[in-house]
């Protein structure tokens, strides 16, 4: 797993690449929290180049969505890609979170 | 006619999911599955492991054994352990409608299991829980 961040006015883009699974899941958990305590709240993932997620990834980012929630906070995905998004429309993930189909267009909503 | 075509034990710990999954993998690929597929299976199997290495176990220490087999029509892989009894495929399917304040993680990892292969199948035999995820073999 590769986890590249910037900002883009106020919002974080983090870009995950390779496979967020139950060893990978902390690591990408943590990274995100680490910016929710230096005050970020806004999250734009982009799983462009993810290629695999598990439940554990599920967690991560509901676990996240959920301390966000409590800060008046957002957490949209975009640019999910077949396996991951299957995982995303089975576990009903795909109707509790935004995702857009490119950076770009999530980027112009939020 | 059942076949055993690979087979690996290792310690039931989370470090060992790549040993595991790469043993499978590698099984799933020379039957001919797709990346897809493979990739599929490889999620039902982190899902099962994931579960016998946070509670099967509890504090003691054990192994899980992972056998891939093959019949006339299916792959089949057998996840062993000898911990807690644990019949997954007893679960009722979690609620997938809530939203994110509501919404609890528990049960989705057992629900990926059963969409991603054809069949589940357990037992318990001799102390040991044994899981069977089924996949039926393409055409040809």
């Amino acid at each position: 797993m590769k986890i590249n961040s910037r900002k883009e006015r106020n919002v974080m883009v983090v870009s995950v690449e390779g496979r967020i699974d139950a060893t990978t899941a902390p690591e990408f958990e943590i990274n995100l929290s680490d910016f929710i305590s230096k005050g970020e709240n806004m999250f734009l993932l982009n799983f462009g180049g993810l290629e695999y997620i598990s439940s554990a990834g599920l967690r991560s980012i509901l676990a996240t969505a959920k301390k966000l929630k409590e800060k008046e906070g957002k957490i949209v995905l975009a640019s999910l890609k077949g396996p991951v998004e299957e995982v995303f429309k089975i576990s009903g993930f795909h109707s509790i979170f935004k995702i857009f189909n490119s950076e770009e267009a999530a980027l112009k909503e939020i | 006619m059942v076949q055993l075509l690979n087979h690996i034990r290792l310690p039931a710990k989370l470090e060992n999911l790549a040993g595991w999954t790469k043993s499978v993998s590698e099984c799933a690929g020379v039957l001919g599955f797709d990346q897809k597929r493979i990739s599929e299976i490889e999620l039902a199997l982190e899902e099962a492991l994931v579960n016998i290495c946070t509670y099967s176990y509890s504090e003691k220490k054990g192994e899980v054994e992972v056998n891939c087999k093959l019949d006339n029509h299916h792959l089949i892989i057998e996840i062993i352990d000898s911990g807690m009894p644990f019949d997954m495929t007893s679960l009722p399917n979690p609620d997938i409608t809530s939203d994110i304040s509501e919404r609890k993680i528990g049960g989705v990892g057992v629900f990926l299991i059963k969409k991603m292969v054809d069949e589940v199948q357990y037992r318990r035999e001799n102390d040991q829980n044994i899981l069977s995820l089924i996949i039926k073999k393409g055409k040809g």
